[in-house]
This record gives C-alpha cells, structure tokens and sequence, in this order.
C-alpha cells in the first residue's frame, strides 16, 4: 500500500471537504484561464490585425472607434470621409501603402468589406482556394467564415445592410464566393473582402463619372436600416454622415443603360480592368487584376480607383490603412490629416494601448478576484486538513506504532494538499477551457479569434501555482502530523 | 542470547518522580508475564521497550540492537519489522478494511505485501471472512483477533501486548491466552504480555512483578 493509495483513502473518507477544496480550486483557476487566454488571445488579435499598419484614417470622432470599426471590426465607423481627399493624402510620399477601405454590410454577423488587392498585401494574405475578384459582386472570405457557414468556390451570399447580421438583405445584389483566404490568425479570418465598387454598387451609389449629381436627389431603391446614420449616444457623436450618405448617392442601376464612358483618362499605370455590365449597359470600369497586383507593387490604392471618376463624383470611402514609407512620417502625416483635412488621423499603437489600459482595469479585477478564490481555496484545504488531524491523529498515532515515521506521515499529508490542488488544478483547466468554447460558440464571430484549445505555457504556470497553494495550506497541519505523539494519544484513548 | 534485555531503565514524566525499572531478560520463544496493578507503570514500560517514549536514561537491546541508538526513522523502521505491539484496544484504522490494515503493517515494515499469507492468518484466527469488513462491522472478540493478526504478520522478534484479557471472563481469557501463545510459536516470536489479571500468572514460566 503506497503513499498516494493512503492519500486517496485518506481523501475519499472526507468527500465533502475534498469536493469543496477541489472545487474552489479549479474556480480559481478556471477564471485564470478564461483571463490568460483570452487576454493572451486578445493581445495577439490586436497585434496580427495592426502590426503592419501605421495609421488610419477616417471621418472626424472617436480615434478609438475609428481603430476598433476599421481594424478590429467590433464598432460603427465614425461616418465616411472623401475618396479625393483620402487620395491627396496617400499621394504623399511619405506613404508608402495605403489601401482603402469601405464598410457597410455584413453577411450573418461577417463584415463585408470593400477595398482593393493592396488590402491582401497589407495584411500578408494569401488565398487558400480560388482567385481574387476581377469585377464587382465576387468576393474573397476568410478561412474562419467560409468553415462556418460551410462556404465554397461559386456560393452565392446576399449581404445585409448595416453591421449586424439582423440588417436588411440585398437580396438583389448577391455575392459570389471566387476566392477563400489562408488562415492568417487575424480578422481578417471572419471578414468577407470584395471591390470597393461592389460595396457603392449594393448601396446604389453611382460611381461612374457623370449621372451621379444628377441624381443627388433619387430615392433609393434599398430600404436599409440606416443604423449607423443615426445619432449615437454612446459615443456622443452623430453618425449622420457615417458610412453611406445615400441621400446624395442614391441612384438606381437600371438608369446606366447610356453609359459608356471609357477610362481613357485613368493613369497610365492603371494595372487591368474590370468589366462591369449593368443590364445593357457597357461600361467598361478600370480596375486593377488583382493577382498581377499582389505579385508585385504597393501603389496600388492610387491606381486602382480610376482618379478621373474619383474627381468627379465625390465618392467616400470609410477609411485609409496607411502603411508609413519612413518613420519621418510619424510626425508629419497625423498633424496634416488633423489640421488642413476634414479628416482624422488616428495611431493604432497609440489607441491600442489605450484600449488595452481600458480593457486592462476589468482583467485587472477579475484576476484579483481569482487569486481570491484561490486564496479561499487555500484556506478550504487548510481548514480542511487541520480539522480531519483532529479526528486522524488517533489514525496517525496508528501509524506510528505500525512503524510510519514521522516524514512519512509529513509527506502523506502534504501529498494530500498537494493532489487536492492539482485535481482541482486540472479540472479548472478544463472547465476554463469549456468556458472558453461556450463564450466562443455564443459570441457569433467577435470572440472566434480566441484560441479555445491552446493551452498556453502560462497555464502550466497556473498548474503549479495551485500546487503551490495545497503545498502551503498543508504545511501546518503536515507539522502537527509529524509530531503525533503514539503513546500520548493511544494510551489516552 | 536474549532477545530481549533492559538495563537501568528510568522514565520520568514532566513535574513527577523519576519511574525506575528493574532490568528484564527474555530470551527467544520465552513467554514473559509482566505483572503489575494499575499505575506500577506497565504501559510506560512497554512505551519504551516498544521504542514508542525515549528512557531519560538507561538502555533497550532487542536483538543485539540498542534501541535508543537509532534514529528517529531508523528506530520506526526498526519497530515496524522486529516488534509486534497489541495494545489493549484493538486500535485498528477505521477507514481500512481488517485486510488493509494487515497490508498496511506489511508495507510500513517494508516487507512484499503478501495477500495469501494474510489469509492464511485470518484463517487460523477464524477471522478470513471478516476480512474485507471495516472494523465498525465485527465484534470486540474479532477486533482484538485481528489486532493480533496486524502485530504478528511481519513475524516480529518480541511481541508485546498490553493487558489482553483485561475484562474477559475465565473461558474468553483462556482463549485469548492460547491463541497468543499457539501464534507466538507459530510466528517464532517471543511474547511478552503484561497485565494486572493475576489469573493468568501460572500460565508463564517467567513473570516479572512491579
């Protein structure tokens, strides 16, 4: 008979005490878990989805919403800023990259996101399956939305307007899957990308260079739930001009039927063209072949939005992805965006560690409460162990006459704390880990970054605090067991 | 060559005269009647010839070792293998089966566990179908039997119980007597019994009186 079958026998006469001890134990270090990881998981998204990305900008408010709406994709943008400007700044030759970005609708929750090829470089993306876009209405989605909603080369999705997945659906205006991404452990995974013309297109925004301010008061033929358009409390601002202002770009497709404009005047280095057909009406819409794109230039955004249309019909984008060409740039392009533009300039690094020092104090107080679960847990065992001595020291003294030295009976009882607080060690683990799963499958995309099943070296650390704290609990009453007396409490029996 | 010898043995408890003991010999297979009324300081004798109290002074040898020569652990081991202790409660560990706590001598001795040779014990004591029966579930008859089967499994050199026919009457305390003695012979163990149930007195060729 071994030490660790006397523990256990020890440990199952005491089932209550044991299952309350073993039970605090792994509640303390559930919640560790659920903080480590999902904090872990947290600082990992914010780094993938901004790592390469010196700055953004966008419409005037928030700094920080315009950071979490264009790069993290849990808010409402900050309203819509325009192309032409958005390019004067890109021009500068401080910039290196800059990719823009339109935003508007979802497909079930996954954000739709209109932009160009640069956006793939931007983020170091490749496609898994399939190709890029070559013209409006085919987009490319991420690993993490195609394996959920079973998505494959040639599926149609419709969007629906606005930013959550209750929006009104476009049920005219259906995308076609042509490409899937790789895994790339970034928003990007749960996003849907297509062309920018495809997100002006589903909103009836004419982007072709003539009718569109003759039509600046055409009803809309969508009824969007303009959620966005209005004004939002929370963040003390209005959105009235956030996203899309369809009272002045509203227009219907079917009234193309004359155009014909050739982009004769789009720069020379305007790489492919994408050809659009509206219902008889040819217009051919210079845009770039987005494989050649990637294979090999960083000027994209400028070249791949014809400059004459953009001049001339006030087309908005939601935001700018700048990438800096040096770090001179840091000084200079957030003052010029934020004193001679309508248009705000915001730093990821700087709003993420904001973010970060905000989302810090509830993982700061969680944490603490945790350690105070474990300290209870702590106290359980010792107050546990202490109390059953009482009514073991007659088993002890036992023990001693059968010839148990006094270390044997030190150690039993350690080992008791000890496999007390790895049970319950593990089972935290593992109820941390189910909780991780259930917050994931319950939170729709916003928390599928969150890595469930990784367990993360810090874990293994939580492990060996917990035996740590069965290790102190036991100490006490480990000593009293050392110093069973066997004649004083046999003979006194 | 004794198994058993004392000498000058004195044992004093905190704020009480000093307890002194007349030196004993026993030599091997030897059965020994220690005899005494209550608080001559029977049980403090057996404590220390057991090695559960350490003498102020004086020494124990059981079988050519000086028992307060050992060390702490050394002296547990040493006890676990060469000395078999019944005390006058059976003193069985609740939370084990009468079987466990005959493994549990054996492993404490650091001897194999040997399961046959527990039930062929159980068997002599007509105690094999208690054995998997927790000690709150048999009489005061079979507790003390298989207290008895604990002290002798690891065939100690001495074995010492204390008072074993202490509220018996004529015909259980004959029993009890024949029962130690066939398995003291059994086990090759020298026994050592004390007591202040004079009725057993001439049962022994060696009886020692406090």
């Amino acid at each position: 008979m071994n030490s660790l079958q006397l523990v256990w026998k020890n440990l199952s006469q005491q089932k209550g005490n044991t299952f309350l001890s073993i039970l605090l134990t792994a509640f303390g270090i559930a919640i560790l878990t659920v903080l480590y990881v999902s904090s872990d998981s947290i600082e990992k998204q914010l780094d993938n989805n901004s790592k390469d990305i010196d700055l953004v900008i966008g419409a005037k408010g928030s700094p920080l919403q315009l950071i979490l709406s264009s790069l993290y994709h849990v808010d409402n943008p900050t309203g819509n800023i325009p192309l032409t400007e958005a390019l004067e700044i890109a021009n500068n030759p401080l910039i290196e990259l800059a990719v823009p970005i339109s935003l508007g609708d979802n497909y079930k929750g996954h954000r739709i996101i209109g932009t160009d090829s640069s956006y793939l470089e931007l983020y170091g993306l490749t496609i898994r399956e399939g190709k890029i876009w070559n013209k409006s209405f085919q987009a490319i989605v991420g690993s993490e939305t195609a394996s959920k909603h079973q998505l494959k080369i040639g599926d149609e999705i419709h969007g629906a307007h606005g930013l959550s997945a209750e929006g009104h659906v476009h049920d005219d205006h259906p995308f076609v899957v042509v490409g899937i991404l790789e895994k790339s452990n970034s928003i990007v995974d749960n996003l849907i990308l297509c062309n920018l013309e495809s997100v002006w297109d589903v909103h009836g925004i004419h982007h072709e260079e003539h009718d569109h301010e003759e039509h600046a008061d055409h009803a809309h033929d969508h009824e969007h739930d303009h959620g966005s358009q209005q004004t939002d409390e929370h963040h003390g601002h209005n959105h009235s001009d956030s996203v899309h202002n369809h009272e002045t770009e509203s227009h219907d497709h079917d009234e193309h039927t004359d155009h014909d404009h050739s982009h004769e005047s789009a720069t020379k280095d305007t790489l492919a063209t994408t050809n659009e057909n509206h219902e008889g009406h040819a217009h051919e819409e210079e845009v770039v072949s987005r494989e050649e794109a990637i294979a090999g230039r960083n000027d994209v955004f400028i070249k791949s939005i014809g400059q004459d249309m953009v001049k001339d019909q006030g087309l908005e984008i939601t935001a700018l992805l700048v990438r800096y060409r040096s770090p001179a740039a840091i000084s200079v392009i957030p003052k010029l965006v934020n004193q001679t533009t309508n248009m705000q300039a915001a730093s990821p690094a700087i709003e993420t560690t904001r973010l970060f020092s905000l989302i810090g104090v509830g993982i700061d107080s969680l944490e603490i409460l945790a350690y105070v679960i474990m300290f209870i847990a702590g106290l359980s065992i010792f107050i546990s162990l202490y109390n059953a001595l009482k009514q073991r020291k007659y088993d002890l003294a036992i023990m001693r006459s059968m010839g148990a030295s006094k270390n044997k009976l030190f150690t039993l009882v350690i080992v008791e704390g000890l496999v007390i607080t790895l049970i319950g060690g593990i089972l935290g683990l593992l109820l941390g880990h189910l909780a991780l799963y259930f917050i994931t499958q319950q939170t729709s995309q916003s928390a599928d970054f969150i890595e469930v099943f990784n367990i993360l070296p810090k874990e293994w650390i939580l492990i060996l605090f917990a035996i740590l704290v069965g290790l102190i609990a036991s100490v006490i009453p480990a000593f009293k067991a050392y110093n069973t007396n066997i004649s004083t409490i046999l003979n006194d029996k | 060559m004794d198994v058993l010898s004392t000498h000058e043995l004195v044992f004093q408890y905190p704020n009480s005269t000093p307890m002194r003991f007349q030196n004993l010999h026993m030599e091997q297979l030897q059965h020994t009647l220690l005899l005494g009324d209550s608080g001559k300081g029977k049980t403090t004798l057996l404590n220390l010839l057991a090695g559960f109290s350490k003498p102020s002074s004086g020494t124990v040898f059981l079988n050519g070792q000086d028992l307060y020569k050992l060390s702490g652990s050394a002296l547990d081991s040493y006890r676990a293998k060469h000395i078999g202790f019944i005390f006058q409660e059976a003193h069985l560990l609740r939370n084990f089966t009468i079987l466990e706590n005959i493994k549990l001598a054996q492993s404490l001795a650091n001897n194999k566990v040997d399961v046959p040779a527990i039930h062929e014990l159980l068997a002599m004591l007509e105690m094999d179908e208690k054995a998997n029966s927790y000690p709150n579930e048999i009489s005061r008859g079979q507790l003390q039997r298989a207290a008895i089967a604990r002290a002798i499994i690891n065939k100690p050199a001495l074995l010492i119980a204390d008072e074993p026919t202490a509220a018996l009457d004529d015909s259980n305390t004959q029993r009890v007597l024949d029962l130690l003695f066939a398995i003291a012979n059994s086990y090759q163990s020298t026994l050592l019994i004390a007591t202040h149930d004079k009725r057993i007195k001439d049962h022994f060729s060696h009886t020692y009186q406090l």
